[in-house]
């Protein structure tokens, strides 16, 4: 394999990296010019054959969603989902911060295929530096005629707007988001319709994650051999199974020497990204529990470690999958029940409410997390722990969105591989000494 | 002689042309007047309501739905500090700092300095976990910090 040069992270970090001028000087919207001198089915054909898989957590197709859209829409809007909010995920920021116009770049050629007027950007609030960055950007764009009316002398117009969230992680949700932009609360859609056919103003709709559009100007950029040069085929034993090609924006957080997001190929092994690019576990200490894609995921075992991060490894060993590609590391002096008491809280925080298994299972999993913790937990309540997770989600069939599926995963599997943790602490029937516990605030 | 100034509703308007429908500019309204406001008082969410044709009512549901608004009775202070609690901060002693924080400060999550020069809160995860813990100041966000840190960032804050 050639020696891997990071792409999406390329210019982040460098002087002046977000302005136009520095973008253009590196060859930035030459793949913008290249992509309006094709048809938009080529574009998508591109992008489909290159198989491109959405970074936002669920890795669909990102070609196939976009040929979903009926023949005849007249009008088409795109979604951008820049509404990062998982546990552990922070690699959209980055790049929105740093060189937000390859995300721009990768906006306006995603219109072109989908033949989309109109894209909005929805942006969580929190994200003061992206709001700057992309605002800037989209000025600049508009002055230098790629977006607005005919860009680039194309005949198409296009405009982009950038729409502030307000704190709340179901927005990541697609149908949320759209909820949302629509001036609502964020609740679910029940599916289908799916938003292609009936989205965002009722009309149909792409929602694309923001790291997903910079693969997208890159890839019509370096050509789709380029793209099918880095990752994981397709499993020959999956016949379902799409592959995992391209570069990947990996976070790191936790307990480890060097945090930090990573651009490496699809595929490397969780150890491998601590050992060989976090620096190793701090303190000289062991990885007791490492989660593989945002909190949702669930966790690897040390013995896990060996996982490559691609989008069928985390699922082999009972992970419900890639999800965000965001590792947080736990070391082996920290006890998985206050680990999991802090997962069960933030789903319980986050449940958008409209569904009842969801909404009271998240709460009533950290009320018995709690009640654990503070000593008076029962050998009982690691069994009825999971008898509430195994109830909640769109896998039982209980719930609209996934939510509380990625509210479940991380109590199965903290229970299922780390019980001793559980059993030994109810029987010691000590307290925590978490200062939140004290501190209330649900 | 309406509640908003003038300068608010010709902001909210402004919004109105980059959306096909009026509702959808529900949570642009909102941010307008809580920026400028530190809440948003019922007089604001009925004129929000006239000017996007809505009722009242469905301007406050949408607001209600988000915790991100505050109502009269719990105004932000000049500045907004959110320290983080979620995985990567608390492993690396978020819960700490936020409770040594509320401790110098007399204050529990969620209060307001008496002379209103900040608001503490807690938040979900910031999505700066390579910086943990770290803390959100209206929106800009401090990395890697400690109590002594955090205290430094708050004392340069204008009042």
């Amino acid at each position: 394999m050639p020696t891997f040069e990071p792409v999406l992270l390329r210019r982040v970090g460098k002087p002046n990296s977000a302005s136009l001028e520095t973008y253009r000087a590196d060859g930035g919207y030459r793949a913008l010019e290249k992509a309006l001198r094709m048809t938009p089915a080529e574009v998508t054909e591109t992008v489909k054959s290159a198989g491109l898989r959405g970074r936002g957590g669920a890795g669909f197709p990102t070609g196939l969603k976009w040929t979903f859209l009926p023949k005849d829409a007249t009008t088409v809007y795109l979604a951008v989902n820049a509404d990062e909010s998982e546990p552990g995920t922070f690699n959209n920021r980055i790049i929105m911060e740093g060189d937000p116009h390859q995300i721009i770049e990768g906006i306006a050629i995603a219109c072109h295929a989908i033949k989309c007027g109109t894209a909005y950007i929805y942006l969580r609030y929190e994200f003061g530096r992206s709001y700057r960055a992309l605002k800037q950007a989209i000025e600049d764009c508009y002055a230098a005629n790629l977006l607005g009316k005919n860009i680039l002398g194309s005949g198409k117009d296009l405009d982009v707007y950038l729409h502030r969230g307000a704190g709340a992680y179901i927005c990541g949700e697609e149908t949320g988001l759209i909820e949302s932009l629509e001036g609502k609360r964020a609740w679910p859609r029940i599916k289908p319709p799916f938003p292609a056919i009936e989205g965002l103003f009722r009309k149909p709709t792409i929602v694309n994650n923001i790291e997903t559009l910079a693969c997208v100007t890159h890839i019509l950029d370096r050509g789709i051999e380029w793209f099918k040069s880095m990752g994981v085929p397709p499993d020959p034993a999956n016949p379902r199974d799409a592959g995992s090609y391209g570069p990947k924006l990996y976070c790191v957080s936790g307990h480890v020497n060097k945090p930090g997001c990573y651009e490496l190929p699809m595929g490397i092994t969780a150890r491998a990204l601590i050992d060989d690019y976090a620096g190793g576990v701090w303190k000289g200490r062991k990885a007791k529990a490492v989660v593989p894609g945002g909190m949702s995921m669930g966790f690897l075992t040390e013995k896990e470690l060996d996982t490559p991060l691609d989008f069928n490894g985390p699922g082999k060993v009972g992970c419900l999958g890639l999800g965000t590609a965001a590792v947080m590391v736990v070391d082996d002096q920290t006890n998985m029940v206050e680990v999991l008491y802090n997962s069960c809280r933030f789903y319980s925080h986050e449940s958008c409410g409209q569904c009842t298994p969801c909404r009271e299972g998240t709460a009533w999993m950290t009320k018995i997390l709690e009640r654990i913790l503070d000593g008076r937990g029962q050998l009982r309540d690691i069994d009825l722990l999971l008898e509430v997770a195994n109830g909640i989600g769109i896998i039982p069939g209980t719930t609209i969105c996934g939510l509380s599926d990625g509210a479940a995963w991380p109590v199965k599997n903290a229970i299922n591989k780390y019980r001793s943790d559980f059993e030994d602490w109810i029987k010691s029937g000590r307290k925590s000494t978490l200062v939140s516990l004290k501190m209330g605030g649900h | 002689m309406s509640f908003l100034s003038e300068d608010l509703r010709q902001k909210i308007i402004a919004e109105l042309p980059k959306y096909p429908t009026k509702r959808a500019v529900t949570l642009p309204a909102l941010h307008h007047v809580q920026d400028v406001l530190r809440c948003v008082p019922l007089e604001a969410i009925k004129e929000i309501a006239e000017i996007l044709e809505l009722h009242p009512a469905e301007v406050h549901d949408t607001m209600s739905f988000y915790g991100f608004f505050r109502d009269p009775e719990h105004k932000l202070g000049k500045n907004r500090l959110q320290v983080c609690r979620s995985l990567s901060c608390m492993l690396r002693g978020g819960e700490e700092v936020l409770a040594e924080l509320c401790q110098k400060y007399h204050l529990q999550p969620g209060d307001t300095t008496p002379d209103g020069k900040f608001t503490l809160e807690f938040a979900e995860c910031l999505g700066a976990c390579e910086g943990a813990p770290c803390m959100l100041v209206n929106d800009e966000c401090y990395l890697s910090l400690t109590t002594e840190t955090a205290s430094e960032v708050i004392e340069k804050l204008g009042s």
